[in-house]
């Protein structure tokens, strides 16, 4: 660990990212993530081998992603919410060519032009593959500038690992905040060589022609490719899916939240104890995986649950999943940029509480 | 003297090369190849110059000009 | 006896998947014989693009992406970018370069990035079935505008290569033809010069070039080239638009 200092978390992330090697960036301004590419502007020109460019559109920045990853690079690119959604072709693509990269969404609200303000309404788009054709992605949701750091240098591991994009979902509270933050040491894991990447092929050169392609005209082909990334995600489920627990043990009334919503939920659990009512929280930090198994495991003695978003409520689809109609799930939410307050959250279980459900 | 070889399960039969052969030596055969096509053929050999417009204009890269 | 002619080693051994007399054939052996005699098939990265020639990652006997429809610039551009001793090349229609991928052609201009594009414009969207393209001459007949393009309805075809030779950054822009061998001829020269241009380190470099298509033109091999000859050069004039010293 290296030393403490303040730092937004747009920023923290950008810093995050060169020290975990990513020496490429392509990115298109939009509110609220633009000190991401601002920083990387400043940054990756200094840094050996380091290449930072604004595109002109998100289409063309994830298009870029697309070549610099298929060139080997470790390469990122971020935006917010409407510009995720232009981006979700390339990405699409990205996941069929089997591509590593990181992507970060800075949640604002939507639909449309939405508002600039902190949303987590984009959890649909971001937990079910968000673009065309059958995939997924693993879907990092850090409450803190301490851990989107941390996140985001595992993301780069990870779609390393997995040879798929790995997404960063944040929203506007957690790219805008300054906090504390330690960057720590990045050590890189053991990974396999990117024998596939395109860098120049000649005969006899050792490997076969590389070729980055997402296109199998043979229905059958596809399947079994399909069929391949699914193997994939179904590794990422056994061995990827994260959560934080505090207080379940032996919750009444348990709360899921993730993000800047986690943050919120955590001082009304605590408000809640003190008042006597037995309140606990479950925080998945991926969401897609999404952590099914602490939450089935809370639904045997827990009387209700509470998702809490800053949505309409997305998330608590999953819930409900896994809960499996053993206990109600309710919801709690604010949207439209629009951050709910602790003590809206402590009213909404209070009321569970009096009710006896 | 030159020497053509013809890639006869490659070519389509377009006929492109014929219109461009300044001896006119170029003509679909009346053979099928395996894809369905007609595959051009040269009636003359010996005629041939070995100027290799046939192999230029040929979009199937079918033709091999020897001299 | 010696070669006189045969077929590059920079095209692989898949026979192409283009209709008879289709001249996207031609335009393949021409950028493989271009690569070929610069030696540089172990630096090269061709980006396919979406449309007739989205297998050309199939023929060109190099390393190889294949791009979304209209993107093949920015993924030139990613590309280049990590390893700028690559030579990077795209090979988009006029559909793919001239409409959805209008932005990241300019850009890609405008940048100068320094990759060499083949832009082959026959006047149609020939893979889904020969409808209007940009650059559809007025009046012409295509399974989308069944009446003739009219242009007080939809516009007039596009001369990116006049377009594009405004901007500052490219190095080097042509437009030439296929449709006899000393166009060929002409064409295989200039699409070597962009290469060379990228090798040194000038910049973007575009070629076009006119290309038939006899299948959606509802033409013979033989009448398509003369209706390339009669329709399209005049609309698309040939010659070098740009040229940097």
């Amino acid at each position: 660990m290296g030393q403490k200092m303040l730092m937004k978390g747009n920023e923290a992330i950008a810093e995050a990212a060169i020290q975990a090697g990513c020496r490429f960036f392509f990115g298109y301004p939009i509110t609220p993530q633009n000190q991401i590419p601002e920083y990387m502007s400043k940054r990756l020109p200094k840094v050996e081998g380091g290449c930072f460019l604004q595109a002109e559109s998100e289409v063309s920045a994830i298009n870029m992603v697309y070549g610099a990853a298929g060139a080997g690079a470790r390469v990122m690119t971020s935006s917010s919410s409407p510009g995720i959604s232009l981006k979700q072709e390339g990405i699409s693509y990205i996941v069929g060519a089997e591509l590593p990269c990181v992507i970060v969404n800075m949640v604002r609200g939507g639909p449309g032009l939405g508002s600039i303000q902190p949303a987590q309404s984009d959890y649909y788009q971001a937990t079910r593959g968000g673009g065309h054709g059958d995939y997924r992605m693993i879907v990092l949701a850090p409450s803190s500038v301490q851990e989107a750091v941390e996140l985001t240098q595992n993301a780069f591991d990870l779609a390393d690992k997995y040879r798929n994009p790995v997404l960063v979902l944040g929203d506007g509270l957690i790219g805008q905040m300054m906090e504390p933050v330690e960057m720590p040491e990045y050590k890189k894991p053991e990974l396999p060589e990117k024998t596939w990447a395109a860098t120049g092929w000649k005969p006899g050169c050792g490997r076969d022609r590389a070729i980055i392609n997402s296109l199998y005209i043979d229905p059958s082909v596809l399947e079994k490719h399909v069929n391949h990334l699914y193997e994939k995600y179904a590794a990422m489920e056994q061995a990827e899916c994260r959560w934080q627990e505090e207080m379940t043990e032996d919750a009444e009334y348990v709360m899921v939240a993730y993000g800047t919503t986690a943050r919120i939920a955590r001082s009304a659990m605590r408000k809640l104890r003190e008042q006597g009512i037995k309140a606990g929280l479950i925080r998945p930090i991926t969401l897609w995986p999404f952590p099914a198994e602490p939450i089935a495991k809370a639904a045997k003695h827990a009387k209700a649950f509470l998702t809490v978003e800053m949505s309409m409520g997305q998330m608590i689809d999953d819930v409900k999943l896994a809960v499996n109609g053993e206990k109600p799930v309710h919801f709690f939410g604010r949207t439209g940029g629009i951050v709910p307050t602790v003590r809206e959250i402590i009213t909404e279980v209070e009321k569970l509480a009096k009710e006896g459900c | 003297m030159a020497k053509l070889t013809i890639a006869r399960e490659v070519c389509k039969g377009c006929g492109l090369c014929a219109d461009v052969c300044p001896k006119k030596l170029l003509a679909l055969s009346g053979e099928i190849n395996s894809r369905g096509y007609h595959p051009i053929a040269i009636a003359e050999q010996e005629q041939c110059i070995g100027c290799a417009f046939c192999a230029r204009m040929c979009p199937d890269a079918v033709i091999t000009v020897e001299k | 006896m010696a070669i006189v002619y045969e077929k590059t080693k920079l095209l692989t051994d898949k026979p192409l998947h283009y209709c008879p007399g289709c001249t996207h054939g031609i335009i393949h052996r021409l950028v493989a014989e271009a690569l070929d005699e610069l030696g540089i098939q172990d630096k090269t990265i061709g980006v396919a693009p979406v449309g007739c020639a989205v297998f050309a990652y199939d023929y060109f006997n190099c390393d190889m992406m294949e791009a979304a429809h209209g993107r093949a610039p920015a993924v030139a551009t990613g590309c280049k970018r990590v390893n700028p001793n690559n030579i990077v090349f795209t090979y988009q229609g006029d559909g793919d370069l001239a409409s959805i991928g209008a932005a990241e052609i300019t850009h890609a201009a405008a940048r100068g990035e320094n990759i060499t594009v083949i832009f082959v414009n026959n006047a149609i969207y020939g893979m889904t079935g020969g409808q209007m393209a940009p650059t559809t001459l007025p009046g012409q007949v295509t399974t989308t505008s069944p009446y003739g393009r009219d242009v007080n309805h939809c516009g007039y075809p596009i001369r990116m290569s006049e377009m594009l030779a405004t901007l500052d950054g490219p190095a080097y822009i042509a437009r030439v033809s296929v449709h006899d061998v000393k166009a060929i001829m002409d064409a295989k020269k200039k699409i070597r010069k962009a290469f060379e241009m990228q090798i040194a380190g000038k910049g973007f470099s575009m070629i076009e070039v006119l290309s038939t298509c006899p299948t959606n033109w509802g033409l013979t091999p033989q009448e398509a080239l003369k209706w390339l000859q009669e329709n399209m050069i005049p609309q698309y004039p040939l010659g070098v638009k740009k040229e940097v010293e």
